[in-house]
Parts: C-alpha cells; structure tokens; sequence
C-alpha cells in the first residue's frame, strides 16, 4: 500500500512534466516567471534543492562562459577578425616581438562551437522552466515533489532514453553537426591558399558558388566536367554490377552447378580483405613497370619495353575503374541477391513455364521484375554510395591523369577532387562548396528513397 | 523427363560444361591478386616492386621477419598494437552507442524519436571527407592532436558517429515481440533491467555482428587515420604504414614486406568476416524463433 502512496505523486510529475513551456509559462505565476531569468527557482520553492542547485549552477557556468569567451567570440564572427599578426619594435627589450594577431579559422570554429553551446543551454533552460512548473504543481496539490534521488532513478526507467541517448547525441552534435555547420560556413568566406587567405578571411557571399559555375574560373572550367564522370561512374557502377552481380548469383543458383558454397566462398574472399589493401595491390600491378604489363610482355602481347597505358591515358583508367570496381563489387551483388533469388515463389516459374516461357523468357518478366521491386532501395543506395565512393578513386589512380595546370584529374569524383582541393591546394572554401553540392545531388536522390521504401512506410506504424 | 530427347540432354550438358569453364575462369580472376600478393610476400630475389617475372623464383621467409624486426625505420609491431587498441576501444564505445540509440528508437516512446531519425538520414548524407578537416582543427582546439593524446583522437573519430548508424539493429530489435518488454514490467522490472536482461540477450547475433564490424573498422581505415596522425609515425595505425611503404622513398626495400604486412592484416580480418557472416545469416532467422 505503501509503495502506491510514493510512486503516484511521481507518475503525476512525470505527466506535467511533459507539459509544454507556453503551458507552464500561462499557468506557472510569479516564481515560474522569475525562474526564467534564475534557474532553478521553481525547483527551490518545490523543495528540491539538488536540482535547483544543479540548474543554477549550470546558469551560472553559462553565463560565466559566455562573459569570458563566448561574447567575444560572437563579436569577432561577422568580421572573422582583421589584425595580423606583427612585429612590433619593443623598446624595453630592444628586440622585436611578435604579437599575435586574429586567426579567422579558429574565430569561425570557436562562434559556431558558441551558438552551438547557446543552442544547448537554452534546452536546458526550457527544461529547467518545466521542471520547476511541474515540482509546484505537485506541491500545491499537497504531496511532497520527488527528490533528486527519485529524478535519477527514473533515468533507469520511464526516463531511460535521456539517459542513453545523451552520450550518442553529445557526440554526433560536438563531432559531426558542429564541424558540418563550420564548413558549410567555410563555403561563404574566401577561406584559401588563393590569394594568401589562409590565417585571415573574410565571408564573401555567394562567390564561390558563382565560380563554380562559372565556366571561366579555375574551379568553374572543370566542375561540369568533373560532375559529368561522377554521375557517369556511379550509372556504370551501379549498374553494371547489378546486372553482372545477378548474372553470376543466378549462374551459381542454377540446380546443376555443383560446388556453390565453393564459388561464392571464392567471391566473398575480396570482401573479407581489407580494401584498402587489395586496392592498393591491384594499383600496383597495373602501372606501367607492374605485374600485368610484365605479364603481357612475357606472353609476347606487348614488345619489350612496351606498355599498356592502363592509368596513363583517361580513357583507360576510367575503364580500368569501372572494371576494378566490378571485381570489388560483384561479390557483395551475388551475397545480397542470392538470399532473395531464393525466395521467389517457385510457383511463378512453373506457371510461367506451362505458358510456354523460355529461359531468357522467365528472367525479364519473373526474375527481374520481383528483384527490381526488393531491391530498389538497394540499387539506390548504391548509387549513392558510388558517388561517394571515395576510396576506389583514391587508392586507385589518385583522380589521375591530372593535365597540367588542372586541379581535378580525368578520373576524380566530386569527393576526391574536395578532398584534393581542401588537404593538397589548401583551398577550403571551394572544397566546402563542392562538398554541398554534393551534398545536394545526394539529397536529391536519397529523398526519394528512403520515402518510397518498405522499411519508412512501416516506421509509421511505430506505436 | 525421362523421355527428354537426346539433342536437349546434349544441349543441357554442354551449357554445364560452358557453365562451370565460366565460374572457373571467374574465380582464378577473383583469385589472383591474393595468390599474387602471397607469393611475393614471400619472393626472395629482390625486396623492390618491379619483378622481371609474374611469381618470384626464389621463396624466403625474409620479409615476415624483417617486417618485425627491423622497427627503426618502420615500426610494423608497434602499429598493429596501436590499431589493436584503437580498435578495441572504439569498439567498445560504438557498440554501446548503437545499442542504447537502436533501444530507445526501436522501445521506448519520447517526442524528439521522429526527428532524431530524420536528422541521422541527413547527416548520413554528407560525404564524410568534408566534416573531416574541421574535426580535425576541434580536436587539435581540444588539445588532442598532439603526441600520445592522437590515439584519444582516433577513437572519437572511428565512434563518434556511431549513433547515426542503428539502421540495421534498430531493424532487428523491432522484430523482438514488445509482448516481451511489457510481461517483464509488469513483473517490475525497470526499463533498464529490460534493456539488460530481455533486449540484450535477445539480439546477441547481431551484437557480435556489431562488434566485429565496430572493431574491423579502424583496420581499414585509411583517410581519416592519415588526416590525424600527419607525421607523428610512432602513433601510425597499420593502414598508414602500409601506405607509406609504398611511396617513393620506401618501395624499393619494402614492396616485399608490405606484401608480407597485407597478408597478416588480411587474415585476421578474414575470418572475423567470415564469423560475422555466420551471425548475421544467424540474425537475419529472426530475433525469436518459433
């Protein structure tokens, strides 16, 4: 009897405390309001001090922040800093000093890093404003609003996912979300080794996204091009292994091929080694003095001191691409298609057969049909992910050949060339720029998606 | 079908013929690189790239050992030690966020659920070569880019992210019965007694799943590990050291071991591949059979 007496007051707190800020705000009186300003007032009047204290002190710590660094910070953001650094003669000394000047990099880093802070203290404000409304409530219906020790306790259970999904959250929003805003804003300052622009910057509007387009630029004149090979690159690769990749599932499906475990432990060998290396294995034995050009002079195809120009000439490192990706990729084709080649009904083929369909027949209006409808969020995936597909380029062929004077080579994505252009070239902004616009081409696709597939409409039913 | 003519049994016959050629064929292609990269790793005749021949004459076991003993220029042991750590560490916090975001999206109700979903799907969608170099100018603010603090660094890079990536155990945990969680509350227990006792032992297939792929990832890993650790090589993870026995200044004496380091790398990667297969065929049988 006893337990029901404790725990009802909390099941009630629990249910106001969900109550919405303007709610409490209307309904909360004169010490609500004044908790707006000093956290944790309501928690005080309601008796619980341990909680009172904790919103306080993290008011205080805010604002303590914010006088000291954050302010400061925010006012140095629109101008990203001016003063450079110099040597000024000190007379005491007799020698020059150096005395430091702005660093506009880490100015951007800190003011986004502040507004994040401020984004996070102003939940926990509204948090500590509904806390205190619902302690009161509590208190004015004449129980004793739980204590500290009961709000921890609830994080173990009705309270549980603030518990675990704090640290997650904390991390995606310190390492991911707050260094995607910085370089979303890196793409509106003329952040680059461009014109010495690397310790001091300025935001320069939309600029650098009118040289992107503009064809006379340096990034302007290579940009159509370079999001012409992306797109072609990720049409190929998907593609073609998905056709291939079924091929060979359906060959090793069929009932008289013997030793399927065999083949298909042979395929998924290449998944289970490190890309990275069997990557860097393959760029290697295709260069000029590599093992398949030694191959090819010894069996007599090339003459001696011939060599077949496999990452030398465009053309061919392209192919050489879309085929080395076949080898990476087909593997993984065969291991996803052949679960679901399984589960066609086997009923379709024999109607299919008593129509009179031949081989060929079956495939394009039985198998390929039903694949087409399981996998399409698959093969979209893919596609996206080919567009990123940053490691193949990269330990392949480098993007090259580069042509001189070029900043992207004849084989780079969009994320190698933002990768060359933000680590090698130093120019940050372009980099930023490229990588929302990539960003966008993703959207665009992923959107689509994800809405039309099985697994988002379902999520609807979520309960 | 007893009665199949005689020129379709024939047809039938050379099309398996053809058929099992084809795989053959196939699979020498798909097998070469390895057979390739294991036989010089143990070539003996010279230890640079270029090999006048396609397999070396002469094997030796020179350059597994050189690989381990020879440490002043390239210090092999001490980067397969730093990757092990890294990797187990980053393991551990990854797993541990996957599981407490996959739990509270897949079972516990709460308002920002829905948005959280929607935001892990767009972040997901950023190249993540362009967050790259302003995480790392954060850390380097926080002080962790610096000496024996990179590997601090290192981690946080291979799991911050984690909570974004619950797709596939969210997906799983959902098709445990919720009949389950709301029997074990009624007999009193906690949320998290649930989470601990029901939702855990329930998803061990996948969880292994988890923890292998967590833990396979700093192995493979290549560009962000470069972006951190720059010149400071003592605290090189196995990726990086690999790629730099292949420039310019170290391919003529280590083409050979970095064969010999492919190999060592390889196969535990391997088989732990092979075991998260089994899991995840395992996982894939569903969460609660019967």
């Amino acid at each position: 009897m006893s337990m029901k007496e404790t725990t009802k007051p909390i099941a009630a707190y629990n249910h106001i405390g969900s109550t919405s800020l303007p709610t409490a705000l209307k309904n909360g009186g004169i010490v609500i309001w004044l908790s707006c300003l000093i956290m944790g007032l309501g928690n005080f009047a309601a008796g619980q001090l341990v909680k009172g204290l904790l919103f306080l002190g993290i008011e205080a710590a805010f604002i303590y922040y914010m006088y000291t660094n954050g302010l400061y910070w925010l006012y140095m953001l629109p101008s990203l800093g001016d003063t450079a650094t110099q040597e000024v003669w000190n007379d005491d000394l007799g020698v020059y000093v150096y005395v430091q000047g702005d660093n506009s990099q880490q100015i951007l880093l800190f003011a986004v890093a502040t507004i994040a802070i401020i984004i996070a203290f102003a939940v926990v404000w509204q948090e500590s404003v509904r806390s205190g409304y619902a302690g009161l409530q509590v208190k004015r219906s004449g129980h004793k609003a739980p204590g500290f020790m009961a709000d921890l306790k609830s994080l173990l259970d009705e309270n549980i996912h603030k518990l675990l999904m704090f640290p997650p959250f904390a991390m995606i929003a310190i390492f991911t979300m707050v260094p995607l805003v910085y370089m979303m804003c890196m793409a509106f300052t003329n952040y680059s080794a461009v014109g010495d622009h690397l310790i001091l910057f300025d935001w320069v509007g939309l600029q650098n996204f009118t040289a992107l387009f503009d064809s006379t630029s340096a990034i302007g004149k290579q940009f159509g091009s370079v999001l012409l090979w992306t797109l072609i690159w990720a049409f190929f690769a998907t593609f073609l292994n998905f056709f291939l990749g079924t091929f060979m599932a359906m060959i090793i499906q069929r009932p008289s091929t013997r030793f399927k475990g065999m083949w298909r432990t042979i395929l998924s060998l290449t998944i289970a080694v490190p890309q990275f290396v069997s990557l860097m294995i393959i760029r290697n034995m295709f260069k000029d003095n590599g093992a398949v050009n030694t191959l090819l002079q010894s069996i007599g195809v090339l003459g001696q001191g011939e060599v077949f120009p496999f990452m030398t000439d465009a053309i061919w490192a392209r192919v050489l691409l879309i085929v080395v990706n076949l080898w990476v990729g087909i593997p993984y084709t065969v291991m996803q298609v052949t679960g679901i080649l399984q589960n066609i009904p086997a009923d379709q083929y024999e109607a299919a057969r008593i129509d009179g369909a031949n081989v060929v027949q079956q495939f394009r209006y039985v198998t390929l049909p039903y694949m087409i409808f399981v996998l399409t969020p698959y093969i979209i995936t893919q596609f996206t992910g080919n567009i990123n597909n940053f490691n193949i380029i990269y330990l392949l062929t480098g993007g090259g050949p580069t042509y001189v004077g070029d900043s992207a080579g004849q084989t780079d994505l969009l994320v190698t060339w933002l990768y060359k252009l933000s680590i090698d070239k130093q120019q940050f902004n372009m980099g930023a720029v490229i990588g929302i616009f990539t960003f966008v081409v993703l959207a665009a696709v992923a959107l689509i998606t994800y809405r039309n597939s099985g697994s988002y409409k379902n999520e609807e039913g979520f309960k | 079908m007893a009665k199949e003519p005689k020129s379709m049994k024939k047809q039938k016959m050379i099309t398996d013929i053809a058929v099992h050629v084809f795989l053959v064929i196939v699979s020498i292609i798909w097998l070469i690189p390895f057979i390739w990269i294991i036989a010089h790793s143990f070539r003996g005749e010279s230890t640079g790239m270029y090999c006048a021949t396609f397999l070396p004459k002469e094997y030796t076991l020179d350059n597994y050992i050189g690989l381990f003993t020879d440490v002043a220029t390239m210090n092999f042991p001490k980067m397969f030690a730093n990757t092990f750590i890294i990797a187990c560490f980053s393991c551990l916090v990854s797993t541990f966020f996957v599981l407490a975001v996959s739990y509270c999206l897949s079972r516990v109700k709460w308002t920002m659920r829905k948005p959280y979903m929607n935001m892990a799907m767009v972040i997901n969608l950023f190249p993540a070569f362009m967050s790259m170099v302003a995480i790392y100018f954060l850390l380097k603010a926080m002080g962790l880019t610096e000496g024996n603090r990179i590997p601090i660094a290192l981690v946080i890079c291979f799991s911050a992210g984690a909570g974004t990536g619950f797709t596939v155990m969210k997906g799983y945990m959902d098709t445990i019965p919720k009949a389950l969680d709301e029997a074990a509350m009624i007999d009193g227990c906690t949320r998290w007694q649930t989470f601990c006792k029901i939702t855990l032992p329930l998803c061990k297939p996948m969880v292994v799943y988890q923890v292998i792929t967590a833990f396979m990832g700093p192995w493979m890993d290549f560009i962000f590990a470069k972006i951190i650790v720059r010149a400071e090589i003592q605290y090189a993870t196995v990726s990086i050291g690999m790629w730099k026995m292949l420039e310019m200044e170290y391919i003529g004496g280590w083409f050979t071991r970095f064969c010999a380091a492919a190999v060592l790398v390889s196969i535990p990667i391997a088989i732990l591949f092979m075991i998260t297969q089994k899991f995840y065929q395992e996982a894939m049988g569903g969460a609660v059979k019967g």
